[in-house]
């Protein structure tokens, strides 16, 4: 039962990462970008949502109604404003912008927010529990997978039946035309990273309601991402969400045998994915 | 004028003068325990290792296209390679850094097979896991201290030389010696039949192939040479500091960060970049490093803003204004009139 019991909280724990891989599968679908930055932006979202409910005392979840139209600004005027001028056939500029921003943000939330570790404090929810068939299950991660899930499902609704979705399909397949076409490219990366960041606020909130986070751990958080995203293999957010899944059960089996093995056991489930499967189990678009 | 009155040549004035300076340059840096204080030595000691590092760094990103994030993963290898050789294997220190590097080589192999299926920037984050592997992996090593680390025992630091002062000589002359080989092999390497392979590539990975070079065996030569020369550089960074735990090893900022930073400001893919990135750094570093925080946002802020408005660099603005090349890797046309401008300057 306990090993039943570390499969199910590691499918739930991979709803999050979901959350985190959705963002960056998202950017890369649209605009072909991998922004090193992410992880730090889903801390920046974590430390909003800490700013917004310790100011305003509302519930952590409530809290999103703000943290996500933030995000989604910040990401649009991110996109604009800067990634937009790195985009092109070199490879260089974004990723060595991005290396920079990643920088910079977690400087900067160490000078706002100190390098303490903090959490969100969401009351009864952190705690509160249902049985199912002989396990308990937190609702915490029973909702943080139920979110990864609507999330996912959302996005791909917009991506197909939704004339930004088309936008978004028509600019990944070719700019140019795209641009013939009477679409404002610029425009549209700025609301795919709007959209990318707003998913990413609700992955970072959940994240500190769950575990208390400081201004170092963006890495670790797009590496989880980034797993999932090659995981389940490119430009399928149905095969992201499978990713996170796995390398979430990859981890609660990891730390079940050894604790010191959990996050290392996540990585070698992806190498071991990389090795036999180098696109990915559900690819859709080559790389 | 005849086409018998031009002639190719590879070298030019302004590449003779530098080679003379820099053998002065040279010469005065070898004899600076007798003029240098202590901390001056030191300061100087890793500076030599950050340039080896970052010129190591723009070998793979600037000319072979391998973006690595992941670097970090062979300075700490390397670092705990020369603990463990010293400590269990009885080894003498440099014999143990020699050996850190073919081990270097020999880790890197499976790596190289295994990531560079990604493509890109997929291959950077790709390299970053690698890193933490190594991390997670030698912070299970309870023989090495696990995730706390353990110092280098004295002994192994006496077997050096005996006397402190020789010992702070020794280690300089050895980042000295490390920065002046691996500024040479890049050096040497760019100009040989490989390095014009991995030019070709640079410039055009799909021409490259069309002319019959191996991509995938050039770039894979690249990552594992470089990876062993970066697992060297790793042994001498920690036989300077003398302690070693996973977290200061597998550091991304202090290994991986600050080096792009040289790397970029500098000039990617020049071999005069990363010198003068160095400098850069380091007098940036000298001044501002008291602002903590501030100091990385500010760096953070010059290398965008370097990629954005001038993405070769400080060396890419002063070559374009007076066609200088110090390191000279292509060749010239020099056309016969007196004012002998070269009339074509054949990509680097």
């Amino acid at each position: 039962m306990d090993w039943v019991n570390a499969l199910v909280q590691g499918m739930l724990l991979g709803g999050l990462y979901a959350l985190f891989a959705a963002g960056l599968s998202l950017i890369f679908g649209v605009m072909r970008l991998v922004n090193i930055a992410h992880g730090d932006l889903i801390i920046l979202a974590a430390y909003l949502g800490l700013t917004v409910t310790t100011a305003t005392g509302l519930h952590p979840l409530a809290a999103l109604v703000i943290v996500v139209p933030t995000m989604a600004l910040i990401g649009y005027a991110l996109q604009r404003g800067l990634l937009n001028q790195t985009l092109g056939d070199d490879l260089l500029p974004p990723l060595l912008v991005t290396f920079g921003l990643s920088v910079i943000l977690q400087n900067g939330l160490l000078e706002i927010y100190t390098a303490d570790p903090q959490k969100i404090n969401a009351g009864a929810l952190e705690t509160a529990s249902i049985a199912v068939g002989g396990l308990q299950l937190g609702v915490l991660p029973v909702l943080t997978f139920a979110v990864a899930v609507a999330v996912i499902w959302g996005l791909q609704w917009t991506f197909y039946h939704t004339s930004l979705g088309r936008a978004f399909r028509a600019v990944s397949d070719n700019q140019d035309i795209a641009q013939l076409m009477g679409l404002n490219r610029r425009h549209i990366f700025g609301l795919a990273m709007a959209l990318a960041l707003g998913v990413t606020a609700i992955g970072g909130i959940l994240l500190g309601i769950r575990t208390s986070f400081d201004p170092s751990i963006g890495g670790g958080r797009l590496i989880f991402g980034f797993e999932a995203v090659i995981i389940g293999g490119l430009g399928n957010l149905w095969g992201t969400l499978a990713g996170g899944v796995i390398l979430g059960v990859a981890q609660t089996i990891g730390a079940k045998i050894d604790p010191g093995w959990q996050v290392l056991s996540g990585h070698l489930a992806f190498l071991l994915i990389l090795a036999i499967r180098p696109n990915g189990l559900f690819p859709r678009i080559s790389a | 004028m005849t086409l018998q009155d031009y002639h190719v040549s590879r070298t030019s004035r302004a590449a003779r003068v530098a080679a003379v300076l820099g053998g002065l340059v040279l010469v005065l840096l070898i004899a600076a325990p007798w003029w240098a204080g202590r901390a001056d030595m030191r300061l100087m000691g890793e500076l030599f290792l950050y340039l080896a590092l970052a010129s190591l760094w723009n070998l793979m990103a600037g000319y072979a296209g391998l973006v690595s994030v992941g670097q970090q993963a062979y300075v700490g290898f390397g670092g705990y390679m020369l603990f463990a050789l010293t400590m269990f294997a009885g080894l003498h220190p440099i014999a143990a850094i020699a050996l850190a590097g073919i081990l270097g080589a020999l880790a890197s192999i499976p790596v190289a097979v295994l990531i560079f299926r990604l493509r890109g920037a997929y291959f950077a984050i790709g390299t970053w896991v690698i890193a933490e592997v190594f991390r997670l992996g030698f912070a299970q090593v309870t023989a090495l201290g696990g995730g706390s680390g353990s110092s280098l025992p004295v002994a192994i630091v006496k077997s050096l030389a005996s006397k402190r002062a020789m010992r702070e000589s020794l280690s300089y002359w050895l980042a000295l010696g490390a920065a002046v080989l691996v500024v040479a092999a890049v050096y040497l390497f760019l100009r040989s039949r490989q390095g014009l392979a991995l030019t070709a590539i640079r410039d055009n990975e799909l021409a490259a192939g069309s002319l019959g070079i191996d991509i995938w065996r050039t770039k894979f030569i690249v990552y594992v040479v470089t990876s062993a020369f970066t697992a060297m550089i790793g042994a001498l960074i920690f036989l300077q500091k003398l302690r070693i735990s996973p977290d200061a090893a597998f550091s991304v900022n202090d290994w991986t960060a600050f080096v792009i930073f040289i790397v970029v400001i500098g000039g990617i893919g020049t071999i005069e970049g990363p010198i003068i990135g160095t400098l850069v750094f380091f007098a940036l570093r000298e001044t501002l490093a008291d602002l903590g925080t501030i100091y990385l946002i500010v760096l953070g802020v010059v290398a965008i803003v370097v990629m954005l408005k001038a993405p070769k660099g400080i060396w890419g603005l002063i070559r374009s204004r007076f066609d200088l090349q110090l390191f000279p890797l292509g060749y010239r046309v020099i056309a016969p009139s007196s004012n002998s401008a070269p009339a074509q300057n054949k990509g680097t």
